[in-house]
């Protein structure tokens, strides 16, 4: 797409792309680059100089298997904060749906999480199942179960993906909601007209019209847990127990600036860099492409 | 949340509303009941945490450590928030959220004066590179900062602008995504204008600013609501680059508040930081709800 009616000069254009170009040369293709570049060496114990390794980081990631369980559990995490965020988004959103009047409502209140910052929802979980001082974690040693995420991995997990999938519940469901209005009422009428139940039509109606929407969000919300949930983890279990809930994102900050280890960071950074890069690929190409069954 | 939705709301494959129309599906009598039962449910379970964290925020540590806390809000308010405010723990949380408030400023407004610069440039002008620069532009919407947080912490650091707010900013707004949601604004607009800007004589700068940018007004604001809050809530950047207490902002000040080993952590005044931590962004998207919705789902044009 170009337009046709255009100015002339070549100066001015460039000034006014040049605060955009210093500060991507500066801040995103210099690091980019540097991350790819420091991929390649390994700095020895003193950091004064640095030792061509090829690709010996990325050999030594492949055998490392701290960084194998680190992928099984990334995979694990953000397949179930995607469900958990999704599932509960679409049944309020076809619940809204079939109100008249007041899914406006919902929807003010139901977007609120959105805002909060995933360190902060972290905070508040872990409030909430604290040890010592949680609401829920007491109400459930009433109950007879001793809930201690310090110790126990699965109830780990459990938490940081419930923390996770909680703000994006708002998301989700925005692009539910549009999407479910999206669909023209005749055709569900019609389904009704001729005896499909609700659940019926949701199967067969409903719910795959609404698969670009669902192919969409599915995308984006692998992007997110994967990206952006570090402030959850951070805040909540620091990766722990054990190795638990250290995800790929979780261990380039460890490696990269706790332990130091620049060149398998940098070589993290790079195995994530082509994550990305698959997600953007497939979301551009898809999306585009409206799936449509 | 990021930019980066924004640019993935941009393809998002949503419609347009439709206007709700009474029809013979819609539930009537008890199912419309049921229906409310099911989103107040939800309703309920997505605000129980911030319930909670604002009750605790009301009552006193002794009300907390020893379980079960109330669920009805107590009467040290006032006591918790002066106390977070101008003490804190590290450092008064109203320095932090000041902080985080030039943070989020800078980012949104940084951001979409920059790209609205360049996607002038890049749309109404031919010029020898304006290709590259362009697929330049769109390869940095790939690559979020958690990826390269190493290498930029050095330039950073090399630049000297750890703890300040130029290093808080500036990695941030490195991405083209609004860049390229702008791009694909004025692509919509007519020829028509640029063509009647150029017969009457006027500069390019006068066209972009007297005709292309109160167009583009609405799509600014609901940028903004989007970058806001991108840039309230990171925590990951500002935890590496702000060593300084004073120089934390609110959403990452709030972890460094726990204690480290076994001390008890102050909840009250904990709880009561994250509340003031989500007020501001809460407040953007509420009062700009129409405007953050459309920034989100219905920019597919």
């Amino acid at each position: 797409m170009e337009k046709r009616v255009t100015f002339k000069g070549w100066l001015l254009p460039m000034l006014l792309l040049l605060p955009q170009v210093f500060i991507t040369a500066a801040f995103f293709f210099y690091p980019a680059g540097q991350a790819i570049y420091q991929s390649l060496f390994i700095p020895d114990p003193f950091g004064l100089s640095m030792q061509y390794v090829g690709l010996g980081n990325f050999e030594y990631l492949a055998k490392d298997p701290y960084y194998r369980a680190s992928f099984v559990t990334t995979a694990v995490f953000s397949g179930l904060v995607t469900l958990v965020s999704m599932g509960m988004a679409l049944y309020l959103a076809v619940l809204a749906d079939r109100l008249i009047k007041g899914s406006g409502t919902y929807r003010t209140l139901l977007i609120w999480p959105y805002a909060v910052a995933p360190a902060v929802a972290g905070v508040l979980w872990m409030f909430m199942f604290n040890t010592r001082v949680g609401v829920i974690s007491w109400y459930l040693g009433l109950l007879g179960y001793d809930w201690n995420h310090v110790l126990n991995e699965t109830e780990a997990m459990g938490l940081v993906v419930v923390a996770s999938s909680w703000g994006r519940v708002s998301y989700n469901f925005l692009f539910f909601l549009a999407g479910l209005q999206a669909i023209p009422r005749s055709v569900i009428e019609a389904a009704a007209i001729d005896g499909a139940r609700f659940w019926t039509r949701f199967r067969t109606i409903v719910f795959p019209l609404l698969s670009p929407t669902t192919f969409f969000l599915l995308v984006v919300n692998i992007v997110y847990a994967f990206f952006e949930t570090f402030g959850v983890i951070h805040t909540i279990t620091s990766g722990g127990p054990q190795q638990a809930t250290t995800i790929l994102v979780y261990k380039v900050y460890k490696d990269g600036f706790v332990g130091q280890d620049l060149g398998s960071s940098a070589a993290q950074s790079v195995v994530l860099l082509l994550v990305v890069g698959l997600l953007t690929v497939i979301q551009f190409k898809y999306i585009e492409r409206r799936v449509h069954y | 949340m990021t930019a980066r939705d924004a640019l993935a709301a941009e393809t998002a494959p949503v419609k347009s509303a439709r206007i709700p129309a009474e029809g013979m599906v819609e539930k009537r009598g008890i199912g419309i009941w049921f229906t409310h039962a099911g989103l107040i449910l939800g309703v309920i379970v997505i605000f129980f945490p911030i319930w909670l964290a604002f009750i605790a925020s009301t009552v006193s540590q002794p009300e907390i450590v020893r379980p079960p806390m109330p669920l009805l809000p107590g009467d040290q308010f006032i006591e918790n928030y002066t106390k977070a405010l101008f003490s804190g723990v590290n450092a008064p949380v109203a320095w932090m959220l000041f902080n985080s408030l030039v943070m989020a400023l800078g980012i949104s407004i940084g951001k979409i004066i920059i790209s609205l610069l360049s996607a002038f440039a890049i749309v109404y002008f031919r010029f020898p590179g304006r290709k590259l620069f362009f697929w330049l532009i769109f390869l940095t919407l790939m690559l979020p900062v958690e990826v390269r947080i190493v290498p930029t912490y050095e330039v950073i650091a090399n630049f000297g602008m750890l703890n300040s707010y130029s290093g808080l900013i500036f990695p941030l707004i490195a991405s083209a995504t609004a860049t390229f949601l702008f791009r694909q604004f004025f692509m919509t607009v007519p020829d028509e204008l640029a063509e009647a800007a150029r017969v009457d004589g006027a500069r390019p700068m006068r066209f972009f600013w007297d005709i292309l940018l109160p167009m583009s007004r609405t799509n600014m604001a609901a940028l903004f609501v989007i970058l806001f809050i991108y840039g309230w809530n990171q925590y990951l950047w500002p935890l590496l680059i702000t060593t300084d207490p004073s120089m934390n902002t609110i959403v990452m000040g709030l972890k460094q508040m726990f204690p480290s080993g076994d001390d008890i952590a102050d909840w009250p005044v904990i709880m009561a930081t994250s509340i003031l931590a989500m007020i501001p962004p809460v407040i953007v998207v509420i009062s700009m709800q129409k405007l953050f919705i459309r920034g989100l789902v219905d920019s597919e044009k």
